[in-house]
């Protein structure tokens, strides 16, 4: 075989010397697969807007994204990498290793997380606190931990329907699970008082109470979805009494097959996410790679034109997607054009 | 003795008969399992086939909107020099009022009312503006006249016409409302609004989130037959470079053994496998570009030459030795031999291994996935060769892309691009055909 692939490589060679001379002149884009809607509306807007070509945006991942962006300085690296949760240090030092010295922070909005059921089904009203009982693997029940014995939406809260519990929640691969663990259920831990009881058994050690609060059931009334919003959509379509686990613009996508769930008596909105009412929110952010800026024609144009207000603004066609536009939006424009980079973390 | 003899005789034609029958019962079960095995495959194929034209037979017909627009001047070129930088600076959300304003007019002029002007433009794709402002860009002297423009409706006006909104779901809707839906079927009354085949989801880019209407798989067709190309180009004479090598002159020891059971071994390796090949080597050793179509091809080939060898050595085995001894006996050389005559008898088989090869590498996206064309390109590639470098995207890519796009309208997109790579396919199966059909003839 290494035959083949000595022929194939001489051919890959005398084929990239005719064509590598031409500069590369489209942006690359990598990442997040939540950023990817906003990140395609901005590029189709920006490629018929300005005399550059459209950039070319792929998805893959939050991690595999900000990874493509470290890989290195050059035309065949991406220039962007979108992400739905905020850099690592880890991932500042291998940027740095591999000669990735300045990156800018790019904050665009913030991601709205609902819960939603089918159309026709009952009507639920949530607490964190309900989810957590819902679906940890230990709850309290009567002062004492125990395994979860909850099979109704009543059995946790009598005003709740009396509906067997079935969650289609984002599989652990997803950015999203991360802020659901978060925000929903070790904040619904906290609430119910089934922290300390995990914190006493842990003798005091909040970490790993946060830990085993985050321990979800297995006996298939939680079910991990690694795909995406559209296989929760049908697994609801198929399962009426399913609630699952979407994104904001997803929902208003479909606003016709679901029933979209209050969290703690707020209804999930642009408005009451973008005033903090709505508890389940994360910003989305990309990361720049300050050494292309002058080299890629358009790019320092492209992330300009991303935070400008007719664009990421609360009535730009960002915010009629689903994305809460950020109220701090001035302060990003600001630093786009000063090019400002970011330092490390802590 | 003779009581045996007695009654063999009259006991073995029944014995025999009911051997018969029994041989007879047993062919008949083999056949109805057969039969019920046939069934099987038909009835799953044509549940498959059906379920993907019930959702995207409707891709190829697409609901438009007649429109005279007049190209103000006072929006489009303050100045009045038609100089192109100055009108150039008018952004596609300076064209839409032009759009809204023509609309808004067409519907004065039959008397519809009751509903505002905003709401009315939302019937019109968001790509339109662009549109206008392209064709302005490449014509500045229309700047003043007042031209007709089909443009296409919003995705939900067009899924009202292909039954997937009805007035209920538009009930629940935020991204449309009743009132909207008998707007068009007012406009459709009027002449305005009407359903045609749709040309433009053949030759349109892909198109963001907002816009289904305009999705089209211009750059993912052109993107596979680039791939298909390089492919074809590539594997087949390597492939059966190859083959004939191993077939024919090779010596039989260790290390042809070895390569043997590897290609075997290839034939079977996931073909994400070669997408990672790809990224270390073309992209990261050779630095060729990314998303590019000669990446994809190269990485295809790769995972195509393995099928091909062992398509072409069986067809070569299966050419009868009578043939090589006889070429060899009137006095050809081997090479005159194999060339003459063992290469054009297995001829049929080596394209059946190439088309079948082909037609894998056709439907394969994960090799894709690594090598960055499971991507958003709006953007055509140019003509070869410069285009194998440009950015593209592929045919599977593009129903894998959409099934995940939050509006219902991409899955029937996405239906919609599957029948268009079964027809790919299809064609490529009957040029196979034809192929054989012709190279058996000669012989």
């Amino acid at each position: 075989m290494k035959k083949y692939l000595g022929s194939c490589a001489v051919a890959a060679i005398m084929m990239a010397t005719s064509g590598v001379a031409a500069a590369r002149d489209q942006i690359q884009i990598a990442g997040s697969s939540t950023v990817l809607p906003y990140a395609s509306i901005v590029a189709e807007a920006f490629g018929e807007n300005f005399e550059h070509p459209t950039p070319v945006v792929e998805s893959g991942g939050s991690g595999a994204g900000r990874k493509k962006l470290c890989e290195g300085v050059g035309e065949n690296t991406i220039d962007i990498a979108n992400s739905s949760s905020r850099i690592s240090q880890s991932d500042i030092d291998t940027c740095k290793a591999n000669g990735v010295a300045e990156i800018q922070e790019v904050r665009i909005g913030y991601d709205g997380i609902v819960f939603a059921s089918d159309i026709n089904g009952a009507e639920y009203a949530f607490t964190p606190a309900d989810w957590h009982a819902a679906l940890a693997a230990k709850v309290v029940k009567d002062g004492k931990l125990v395994e979860n014995p909850n099979k109704n939406w009543s059995d946790i809260r009598s005003d709740l329907p009396e509906q067997p519990i079935l969650a289609f929640i984002p599989g652990t691969k997803h950015g999203t699970r991360e802020v659901f663990d978060e925000k929903v259920i070790v904040a619904g831990c906290e609430e119910n008082g089934t922290f300390e009881a995990l914190a006493a058994e842990n003798a005091g050690d909040k970490k790993a109470a946060a830990k085993a609060c985050m321990q979800l059931r297995t006996d298939g009334v939680s079910v991990d979805i690694d795909g995406d919003y559209t296989e929760t959509l049908s697994r609801i379509d198929a399962n009426k009494n399913a609630i699952g686990v979407f994104g904001l613009s997803f929902y208003q996508n479909n606003t016709d097959k679901l029933r979209v769930a209050t969290m703690g008596g707020v209804e999930p909105t642009v408005e009451t996410i973008a005033a903090g009412e709505y508890p389940v929110s994360r910003p989305l952010y990309f990361y720049v790679k300050n050494a292309h800026l002058d080299v890629i024609p358009g790019l320092q144009e492209y992330v300009e034109f991303f935070v400008s207000d007719e664009i990421a603004g609360p009535n730009g066609p960002l915010a009629e997607y689903g994305l809460v536009s950020d109220p701090e939006l001035a302060k990003t424009q600001e630093a786009v054009k000063n090019r400002t980079p970011m330092g490390s973390l802590n | 003795m003779t009581d045996m003899t007695a009654a063999t005789p009259a006991k073995s034609p029944s014995a025999s008969e009911a051997r018969t029958r029994r041989r007879n019962a047993s062919e008949r079960r083999f056949r109805l399992m057969g039969l019920i095995a046939v069934a099987i495959g038909v009835l799953a194929l044509v549940g498959l086939l059906v379920s993907i034209f019930a959702n995207g037979a409707s891709t190829f017909r697409q609901t438009y909107i007649t429109l005279d627009i007049y190209l103000d001047p006072a929006r489009l070129d303050k100045s009045g020099a038609r100089d192109i930088e100055e009108i150039s600076k008018v952004s596609t959300f300076g064209y839409a009022p032009l759009i809204e304003d023509s609309l808004a007019a067409a519907m004065a002029e039959r008397g519809l009312t009751g509903i505002d002007a905003d709401d009315a433009a939302d019937l019109i794709s968001g790509e339109e503006p662009a549109m206008l402002r392209r064709y302005v860009l490449n014509d500045p002297s229309q700047i003043g006249e007042t031209v007709e423009f089909n443009l296409l409706a919003s995705g939900r006006i067009d899924g009202y016409y292909k039954g997937r909104v009805t007035m209920a779901s538009a009930e629940l809707d935020r991204n449309v409302s009743p009132e909207q839906l008998m707007l068009a079927d007012e406009l459709k009354e009027a002449g305005i609004l009407t359903t045609r085949f749709n040309w433009d989801f053949f030759t349109n880019p892909d198109a963001s989130d907002t816009r289904p209407e305009a999705a089209g798989l211009g750059v993912a067709i052109l993107g596979s037959l680039y791939m298909m190309l390089i492919v074809l180009v590539l594997s087949l004479p390597i492939g059966v470079a190859a083959s004939i090598y191993l077939e024919e002159f090779a010596p039989r020891n260790r290390l042809t053994d070895l390569i043997e059971v590897n290609i075997a071994n290839l034939a079977a390796v996931p073909s994400i496998v070669f997408g990672i090949l790809g990224l270390a080597v073309f992209i990261n050793f050779v630095g060729l570009p990314q998303s590019a179509p000669v990446v994809g091809g190269l990485v295809l080939t790769l995972m195509t030459l393995p099928t091909i060898i062992i398509a072409t050595r069986a067809a070569l085995k299966a050419v009868p030795p009578s043939i090589r001894d006889a070429a060899l006996g009137v006095g050809a050389s081997k090479m005159q031999a194999i060339f003459h005559h063992v290469v054009p008898l297995a001829m049929p088989g080596i394209l059946t291994g190439t088309i079948i090869g082909l037609a894998q590498a056709l439907g394969e996206t994960a090799p894709l996935l690594l090598i960055g064309m499971v991507a958003f390109v709006r953007e055509y590639p140019a003509g070869p060769p410069e285009g194998f470098f440009d950015p593209a995207s592929a045919l599977p890519v593009q129903v894998y892309n959409w099934t995940q796009r939050g509006d219902p309208a991409f899955f029937e997109r996405a239906s919609g691009a599957i029948i268009v790579l079964l027809v790919f396919l299809l064609f490529m199966n009957l040029i196979a055909i034809i192929l054989r059909r012709r190279f058996e003839r000669r012989w």
